[in-house]
């Protein structure tokens, strides 16, 4: 087997050095009625070239984003990520290294981290960020439990606008962390009141922008009500690219920032891994979960890196933890290190302006198809048409003329009839003319 | 000048090391690197993107003013930094890396081409299930593999790590238990376990008892049987123990937890030890997760991401997380609500369905191992550990007897009197050009050095790993006690003040008036 160093003769001489006769006195201590005598029912080992084989053909059978026009998005985006960013997060320095905690044979890690930390803070207008967590709807439910740390309520508002994958993961943990979560209604084109759900028991309210259906909103007054009554506001963003382009959380006055940071340099990958940004002000970071690198210096008293107040952390308090996460998302976080680096402050905004005037393109021509009308005011790179009919059912007719037109907003809630017709488009900087045209022609097609 | 650097001058070669300063402040293959803030590359760009024709924002005035401040590199400058910082770090690829309960084996590179297929990774979890046949059946394929090996009738694969797949494991525990009718407040974990242990049970509501361990290093049974009662909901135990020992009494205990009303989870974490040799459903547990990232190969990354699936018995599988992937009338279907079968499953954990990038790697893993490689793995990956400590046995002090699994396990009682310690031991092994092993863990053994080779390690690079070891213990005793209290010092940095780092927190980079003003 290529992956296993030992030949038998190795293994014989060391039985023999260990002084048994054979592998068999190394499992003793398990339970004879346990003891396997023979390999699972399961295939036996296989070479490269059959494994790439079986493997190749089932990603064979699914239809790739970049091989057909592609309008979804829903809190993933297909965007380009340049070529030398997956050629340096497969560095095996990066690739094959352990989390950060020998901290002298780690800086690459833990400086990549801190370069991280700092690019996060910056585009979401925080003063400071974690070293990721596991995905943004994790995030998001980190960050209602850590506002119920802060203000010592358990009640968090939930708008209609976030994620509803986000939102179920609140709910999920809400029910067994203990707290209350007043989920609002989805709210496609705004129009909730989040203000008059503020009180003294409210830990938080949890908002997203640009909002799950696509449009910009200003929180800034919601910022302030939630202050006023000693709240604090929780602002999601499942499109990291929109800081490019959007004034930032931070200046809306958000005191938790939540983020998906897929969509710089990590690849769509159905769904995971992705990275979860975590940002907040100085004044709550004792309360954050997850990692973090600080600076320091050495015995030498040269500048350097450290994983820090990990009194917070499972290892060390235990029980009393902030959270009992141990993982980050550190090769993904990597990816987005680079992939915003290589951007810089030019290519970003660049790159917002690209997408913005794609769907700001897709939303004229699709809104001006008879009987299609679209339901956002403001848009960033996502927005929802209503349709005349079911849109499930016209987004797998548009699937079979190999066009992926977006996501039917009934595969979320199945069971409200008033969103049936709605169907969520995304536009990125991937998206040519040619596409549009294919939708466009498709959908009045279909509709006519 | 700290206590460190002092006694670094009791050893000239060292001085030595240390003195020869350099024109640029670079040695030879380490280069000094500042952070991309400092790189004076501002406005920059190392991606080429046309700028769009003139168009009618729709941002509602909303739109971003002012700098965000982010430095702009060339793609070059780009590479050079990160390969740069690539070369500040240990990893498998470079050497023996055994981290005790981290399972750093090596990471085999067709695993990564395959995760980047585009049929696999340039897909999109919300496109209409219709078009994903092929992810379905990796996805199916994967938790027919995980469940065979696992002899559990089902599998949850959405948590995103080892720590998320124990919540997921006792918030189905609490769910079953709810469902019953039955409020149960205590969850039973030794004092040997991951932290994580502990601070999920706490997430998850419940009380944490601790279980002492017996004089060989095993849970104490007696004091597990008097500590269960009805109001305990689960006991949590790792199987391999952190230890490395496997947990002899475990059909007993089973059934004493059992016998209670209350769940058995298992910490997964060791599951290389007894891969393809043992089925935890054979061992009496209810629910345990899985770390693809430690048995399965994938890799680590630096910390992440991982993938956490979590094999669940008859009692608990109708309580597992959000998405299911059943097999239905018209082949396989994805279950995305509380519905039909699902009906009375835990809400979701995660965003869409689980790391499938890791969901890729590890069934790559398996199908090369194929069952009778997977079972090869557990058997070298336990006699490597042996090996490694009947070698280094009359050097170290082991605090339990017998054979070890998958880990050896020492105490610094070899280092008494020494003026040694632990720490300055595991140091000095950097060194000598190894990362050290885990370091005071388990918390139940005095100044822990807990080793894992893993399977990956050929024998030759196990005898030189041992021969380095006694000779550090050699010197330790013989009183050669500087290189330690100096250790590391052939590294880019030497020993970091954490302290310093806690006390006062610089968590970003910040532009200089900016920082003298938040120092105002």
């Amino acid at each position: 087997m290529r992956y296993l160093p030992l030949t038998e003769r190795d293994r014989a001489e060391m039985l023999g050095a260990v002084g048994v006769d054979s592998i068999e006195a190394l499992f003793t201590d398990v339970p004879d009625a346990a003891r396997l005598d023979e390999p699972v029912d399961l295939p036996t080992a296989k070479g490269e070239i059959e494994v790439e084989r079986l493997i190749s053909r089932m990603a064979a059978r699914n239809v790739a984003a970049g091989s057909v026009p592609f309008f979804v998005g829903g809190g993933l985006y297909r965007h380009h990520i340049p070529a030398a960013v997956d050629h340096l997060i497969q560095r095996g320095e990066f690739l094959t290294s352990y989390t950060p905690y020998q901290p002298e044979v780690s800086q690459g890690t833990l400086q990549y981290l801190f370069e991280f930390q700092t690019q996060v803070a910056l585009l979401t207008g925080m003063e400071v960020a974690n070293a990721s967590l596991y995905d943004g709807a994790t995030a998001c439910a980190e960050a209602a439990m850590m506002a119920n740390r802060v203000t010592g309520r358990r009640k968090a508002v939930l708008s209609g606008g976030v994620h509803p994958h986000y939102r179920e993961v609140c709910e999920t943990y809400a029910r067994f962390v203990g707290f209350e979560l007043l989920a609002q209604d989805p709210a496609p084109g705004g129009g909730e009141n989040l203000a008059g759900l503020v009180d003294h028991d409210t830990s938080c309210v949890v908002v997203q922008n640009p909002d799950f259906y696509g449009e910009a909103r200003d929180f800034s007054e919601l910022a302030r009500i939630c202050h006023d009554a000693g709240a604090l506001l929780v602002i999601v963003v499942t499109e990291i690219l929109s800081l490019g382009a959007i004034r930032p959380p931070g200046e809306m006055g958000a005191d938790i920032v939540a983020a998906e940071g897929q969509s710089l340099g990590n690849a769509l990958n159905f769904g995971g891994p992705h990275v979860g940004l975590f940002a907040t002000r100085d004044k709550f970071v004792r309360q954050m979960p997850g990692r973090l690198v600080g600076q320091t210096v050495d015995v030498a008293g040269r500048r350097g890196w450290v994983l820090t107040l990990s009194t917070r952390e499972q290892h060390i308090r235990r029980d009393k933890a902030t959270s009992n996460i141990c993982t980050n998302s550190g090769l993904c976080a990597l990816a987005f290190a680079i992939h915003l680096a290589l951007l810089g402050e030019a290519g970003l905004r660049r790159l917002a302006r690209l997408n913005h005037a794609a769907a700001v393109a897709l939303a004229e021509r699709l809104g001006r198809i008879p009987g299609v009308n679209l339901v956002n005011r403001t848009l960033f790179n996502e927005f929802v048409l209503q349709l005349p009919r079911p849109a499930a059912e016209i987004v797998e007719a548009l699937a079979v003329k190999g066009v992926l037109a977006g996501i039917p907003v009934s595969r979320f809630y199945p069971d409200r009839k008033e969103l049936a017709n709605l169907l969520l488009v995304a536009a990125t900087e991937m998206v040519i003319t040619e596409d549009m045209d294919r939708l466009e022609q498709g959908l009045r097609e279909i509709l006519s | 000048m700290s206590d460190w650097s002092r006694a670094a001058s009791a050893h000239p070669a060292e001085d030595l090391a240390l003195s020869v300063e350099t024109l640029s402040g670079n040695r030879g293959l380490q280069i000094e690197e500042k952070l991309i803030f400092e790189q004076d590359s501002w406005g920059h760009c190392g991606v080429d993107l046309p700028e769009p024709a003139p168009f009618r924002s729709r941002l509602g005035g909303l739109d971003r003013q002012g700098a965000i401040g982010l430095p702009g590199l060339s793609e070059p400058q780009v590479v050079r930094h990160f390969t740069r910082l690539s070369q500040k770090n240990y990893a498998i690829d470079s050497g023996l890396y055994p981290l005790g309960s981290c399972t750093m084996k090596h990471n085999p590179r067709l695993n990564e081409k395959l995760a980047r297929l585009p049929g696999l990774a340039d897909i999109h979890p919300l496109q209409p299930i219709s078009t994903v046949p092929g992810a379905l059946e990796l996805i199916d394929t994967l938790a027919h593999w995980l469940k065979t090996l696992t002899g559990m009738p089902a599998i949850a694969l959405s948590p995103a790590a080892g720590a998320h797949g124990e919540l997921c494991g006792i918030m189905s525990i609490r769910a079953a238990l709810e469902a019953r009718g039955d409020r149960r407040s205590r969850v039973l974990v030794p004092e040997s376990a991951h932290g994580t242990n502990p601070a999920t049970a706490a997430a998850c509501g419940y009380t944490v008892d601790q279980i002492p361990a017996n004089v060989g290093g095993r849970v104490d049974r007696a004091a597990l049987e008097a500590k269960l009662g009805t109001d305990v909901a689960a006991l949590m135990l790792t199987n391999p123990n952190t230890c490395g020992l496997f947990e002899n009494e475990i059909l007993d205990i089973a059934a004493a937890v059992h016998a209670t009303g209350a769940f058995f989870y298992c910490d997964g974490a060791n599951f290389n030890a007894i891969v393809g040799r043992v089925r935890p459903a054979d061992l009496g547990i209810d629910c345990m997760h899985l770390n693809l990232h430690k048995t399965f190969s994938t890799p680590h990354g630096g910390g992440g991401p991982g993938s956490g699936p979590v094999a669940l018995g008859a009692s608990l599988a109708p309580y597992a997380p959000l998405p299911w992937l059943v097999h239905g009338e018209e082949g396989l279907e994805l279950i995305e609500h509380r519905t039909g079968p699902a009906e009375r499953a835990l809400g979701r954990l995660k965003g869409f369905h689980g790391q499938m990038g890791m969901f890729v790697r590890a069934l790559a893993y398996m199908m090369s191992h194929g069952a009778d490689g997977l079972r090869q793995v557990a058997e070298d990956a336990v006699l490597n550990a042996n090996y490694l400590r009947a070698c280094l046995q009359g050097d170290l002090s082991g605090p339990f007897p017998g054979y070890c699994m998958h880990e050896v396990l020492f105490d610094d009682r070899f280092l008494k009197d020494t003026g040694v310690t632990t720490l300055d031991f595991a140091k000095a092994l950097i060194d000598e050009g190894y990362h050290p092993m885990t370091m005071y863990f388990p918390l139940i053994v005095h100044g822990a050095l807990l080793i894992e080779p893993t399977e990956t390690e050929s024998k030759a690079s196990l005898d030189q790993f041992v021969t380095v070891v006694k000779a550090l213990a050699s010197a330790a005793r013989s009183g050669d006690t500087a290189r330690f209290h100096a250790a590391p010092i052939r590294t880019p940095r030497r020993r970091l003040d954490e302290t310093a780092a806690a006390r006062n927190p610089v968590l970003r980079w910040r532009p200089e008036p900016l920082r003298q003003h938040a120092a105002e």
